[in-house]
């Protein structure tokens, strides 16, 4: 019966699908181009990273400026996320919970930094508190000092990063809709009641999600960060900054040594990211991806 | 076009769809094929137009045999339960597709295409709609572009999955009276599926009941409904009550009384007796089943009567007219006036 | 209920709906001044700078040799790129979407690695990977072709970089494209080829066309991939970001804000011809986001 069956297939396949030779040609096609455009270049970070052995690798690590860029990288990941989650939260609530008039064109506001290049996003903030702007030499006399320090770094980190966590949480508020609070509301619960016990748990994974997003942006932001940052060793260069500077020094060894943290970083971001797609893949998102 | 399908078996995944079918489907009648969901009824229209391919079995178009055909060889018009339609397609372009997809031997030139096209969207009653999107249309107006579309081939056989599925209850009686016509005017072999039994009696000319992947019964309605020849079609077709008798000296017996209705050939032992709720009379003395009266609600012009029958408390559904005196009575006896007997299962 | 609507004040303009749920004032409230202050105030510092030079000394610095050289670097490759895009990533979104093998799964979280993955490492992997001695690279050595520091090598990262907007915007909208239409169009007559051509493509066209727009904007204003990998030959492989950043390290701020402006008012002018497509395709066909 098996043969029955299998010759019956291979004589016609069905009318809403290709011939299976066509299929694995295509198939063929996009794999062929997925691993050369997308894994090798993965691969090669770590052969890269490993090509002076275990001990180079290590060392390059552990070298007092890699040591210090690895800080300042979490550092600035460690403010600029939890910002862009309050932003967020924020954000979704009011657009989701309320219907207003400019709504939609405040939606596309929120998404404004996709479309703005990193160099740019690195560029504002130079023209806002470098020489010449009113509000770096003001804030200079005070003794504060944003560019080629921590908070221009931030500053641009969390413009780049800024639409990660609510453009997550829009949609998914949208779909949720406003019946559960209500509920809540109804039951006697006050708002903050309402949004850390109703609210909340049903938006976590969605939440969770965003911030992921959001962090591997943060700690790997190249463009804007190298505008604002002054690339002082030691003291305002982040790890993709510090992986420039090896690189440009002929040190490829330590460069991709580093570079392969940040890419264990993404690798880690993406395993996640799948294990809450295919988990909790309705909690996520309302059909967005 | 006259179509037979042989002994057809069908499994998805060893999963058994259908277990080897016969019908014989007559030239320009239009059957239905009713039965609860997983009786298997759409995966035999799917059969019949080729989008699904046999595990066993035979599908004869005339006396072609049309399983070494494609769906795309078949010329057969198939209407989707949820319309199909090409989104961005206007509504003229809809129609015509089958026909501009000809290769060149075959085409009709544009202006036959067009001609064509705008005849069929009159026959469906949407003038003037032919630049419109089907996003701009009503669902019960989809639909009718959707059988216009399946009509301009010309095809063989014309097969509707729950064409009316997805429509509300009012539009979807209107499209029913507007299919028969269309039906009577263009003469098609029409073979729909369907789970709803009033839109099978009202619409085919026979009906074909299905259950879990088996023909049940096929003839015209009147036969179907009057004469089922099993439990599950007496029950699936039209209203029905079903009460465990006892045969005995050729006559039926509940509870150790005779009810007064005779066995005719049916052997002695258990049985199943099945009657309609509203094929019933009253009876005062003679023999009869009799109950306790347990709810009693009026619907519409009728009196629903639920009745428990016997110590076992056997629950059965008899109609009345809504100001017949004996709807206000705690206790009812009464005589099917049809009845269909079955062995015990 | 009839009563309650005729007794409610009608008012003819009100920007918000009433609502039983808190938060409004506050969550509106910090969303537009966080937005204010980390996006609108820097823009406008940047718009302010630019107006500063008046009309003629803008379109001077504007149409500098250098300046258009870059813009004509970064335009022609980021179309280069996102044509490739187009081509290969509604493949691979229709291998994932449509065929089941063995590794799809992974294939389909891997997509999303550019997102994932620091732009600097991806720049300097690209690179050793591209590179006259590196694993792609050394096998068009020898025919003369070099990839890494001329403008292919450009292509090769925007490439990268904008896969997945192409792959992730097609996607959703396949999946939706219902089985059904395919076997109307079956019925029809239609062989598959004309089933692809005629019902499954035209479908898709918005979502394409969003996706090379996405990709496009994306890649004209990347930074991070592209340098390394680039050459930065001034009129060659010099892109606009970098001249920018050129710019800066010059102290020459006019003129970097001069093309900061020009690429920003392209990518919002992309930016709104994206929302139009998907505002005509949902008014047309109903859906398409």
């Amino acid at each position: 019966m098996a043969t029955k069956l299998r010759a019956q297939t291979k004589r016609r396949h069905s009318p809403t699908s290709e011939r299976r030779s066509v299929q694995l040609l295509l198939i063929g096609i996009a794999v062929a181009f997925m691993a050369i455009t997308l894994v090798l270049p993965l691969y090669s970070v770590f052969h890269e990273a490993l090509s002076k052995g275990v001990g180079a690798f290590f060392a390059a690590l552990g070298e007092k400026d890699a040591q210090a860029a690895i800080r300042l990288t979490l550092l600035v990941a460690a403010t600029a996320v939890p910002l862009n989650v309050v932003f967020g939260l924020a954000a979704s609530w009011a657009i989701a919970k309320f219907e207003f008039k400019g709504k939609a064109f405040l939606i596309t506001l929120i998404d404004l930094p996709f479309s703005v290049s990193p160099v740019i996003s690195g560029l504002v903030y130079v023209l806002l508190f470098g020489a010449g702007s009113f509000l770096g030499p003001f804030l200079k006399s005070y003794g504060i000092e944003v560019l080629f320090a921590l908070p221009g770094i931030v500053l641009a980190t969390i413009f780049v990063t800024f639409p990660f966590v609510a453009r997550e949480l829009i949609p998914l508020m949208q779909d949720q809709g406003t019946g559960d609070e209500e509920a809540a509301l109804s039951l006697g619960a006050n708002g903050w009641q309402t949004f850390w016990r109703v609210t909340i748990p049903n938006i976590k994974w969605g939440l969770l999600y965003g911030v992921l997003l959001c962090n591997a942006r943060a700690m790997g932001e190249f463009g804007a960060v190298a505008v604002v940052s002054g690339k002082i060793r030691g003291q305002t260069t982040t790890m993709p900054l510090q992986v420039e500077m090896l690189y440009n020094e002929y040190n490829a060894a330590a460069a991709f040594a580093l570079a392969s943290m940040l890419a264990l970083l993404a690798l880690v971001t993406l395993v996640l990211k799948s294990v809450l797609e295919w988990r909790f893949g309705e909690e996520i998102a309302a059909g967005n991806h | 076009m006259e179509v037979r399908v042989q002994n057809v078996r069908k499994e998805f995944d060893r999963f058994p769809a259908l277990h080897d079918v016969s019908l014989d489907i007559r030239s320009g009648e239009l059957i239905a094929l009713l039965g609860p969901s997983g009786s298997g009824k759409t995966t035999l229209l799917r059969l019949i137009a080729g989008l699904e391919t046999p595990t066993a079995g035979k599908v004869f178009f005339g006396d072609t045999d049309a399983s070494e055909k494609t769906v795309q060889e078949r010329n057969i018009g198939f209407v989707f339960q949820h319309y199909a339609l090409f989104r961005h397609m206007t509504i003229l372009e809809n129609i015509s597709f089958g026909l501009k997809v000809r290769p060149r031997s075959s085409r009709p030139p544009a202006g036959e295409i067009r001609r064509r096209a705008m005849e069929l969207l009159d026959l469906v009653q949407l003038s003037g709609l032919e630049k419109r999107y089907p996003n701009q249309l009503s669902g019960g107006q989809r639909q009718r572009v959707a059988l216009a579309r399946a009509l301009a081939i010309e095809p063989a056989v014309l097969l509707l999955d729950e064409p009316f599925g997805a429509l509300d209850a009012q539009v979807r009686r209107e499209l029913r009276k507007w299919l028969r016509e269309i039906h009577d005017r263009t003469g098609h072999t029409t073979v729909f599926v369907t789970h709803d039994q009033e839109e099978a009696l009202e619409l085919s000319d026979r009906l074909c009941v299905m259950s879990q992947g088996k023909i049940e019964q096929v003839g015209t309605p009147d036969s179907v409904y009057d004469h089922p020849t099993s439990p599950f079609v007496f029950g699936f077709i039209g209203e029905s009550s079903e009460l465990p008798v006892t045969v005995e000296n050729n006559e039926l017996w509940v509870g150790g009384r005779a009810i007064g209705v005779p066995a005719g050939d049916a052997q002695p032992g258990e049985a199943r007796l099945f009657f309609r709720p509203h094929d019933v009379e009253l009876v005062e003395h003679d023999a009869s089943l009799a109950g306790v009266v347990s709810t009693n609600r009026r619907v519409g012009g009728t009196r629903r009567v639920e009745l428990e029958i016997g110590g076992a408390g056997h629950l059965v559904e008899v109609d009345l007219p809504f100001d017949h005196p004996a709807g206000e009575k705690t206790r009812l006896a009464f005589r099917p006036r049809r009845w269909k007997l079955f062995p015990a299962v | 209920m009839s009563t309650v609507a005729s007794t409610a004040p009608r008012r003819a303009w009100s920007f918000r709906q009433p609502s039983v749920i808190p938060g409004f004032g506050l969550t509106l409230g910090f969303t537009l001044t966080y937005f204010s202050l980390i996006i609108l105030i820097p823009l406008i510092a940047l718009a302010v700078r630019s107006a500063g030079l008046g009309p003629e000394g803008f379109w001077k610095a504007a149409t500098d040799a250098r300046v258009l050289g870059s813009l004509r670097v970064s335009f022609v490759t980021a179309l280069i790129a996102a044509g490739v895009n187009v081509v290969f990533g509604t493949l691979i979104a229709w291998v994932l979407v449509r065929y089941r093998f063995p590794g799809r799964r992974i294939f389909d979280a891997i997509i999303d690695l550019p997102f994932a993955l620091p732009t600097a490492v991806a720049g300097i992997a690209l690179t050793a990977i591209y590179a006259p001695n590196g694993t792609v690279g050394s096998l068009f050595a020898p025919l003369g072709w070099r990839i890494a520091y001329t403008p292919a090598g450009i292509v090769i990262a925007m490439i990268f970089i904008g896969l997945p907007f192409v792959v992730r915007t097609i996607q959703p909208i396949l999946e939706e494209v219902s089985h059904e239409v395919e076997e109307a169009s079956a019925t029809l007559g239609a062989n598959r080829f004309q089933t692809i051509i005629h019902v499954i493509f035209p479908s898709l066209m918005p979502a394409i066309l969003t996706g090379f727009a996405l990709a496009f904007a994306r890649a004209v204003g990347e930074y991070g991939s592209i340098i390394f990998i680039a050459g930065n030959i001034p009129f060659v492989s010099e892109i606009a970001p970098l001249l920018i950043y050129i710019r800066l390290q010059e102290f020459n701020y006019v003129g970097a804000t001069v093309i900061a402006t020009v690429m920003l008012l392209i990518s919002f002018a992309l930016l709104l011809a994206i929302n139009l497509i998907q505002a005509w395709s949902r008014r047309r066909y109903g859906y398409g986001n």
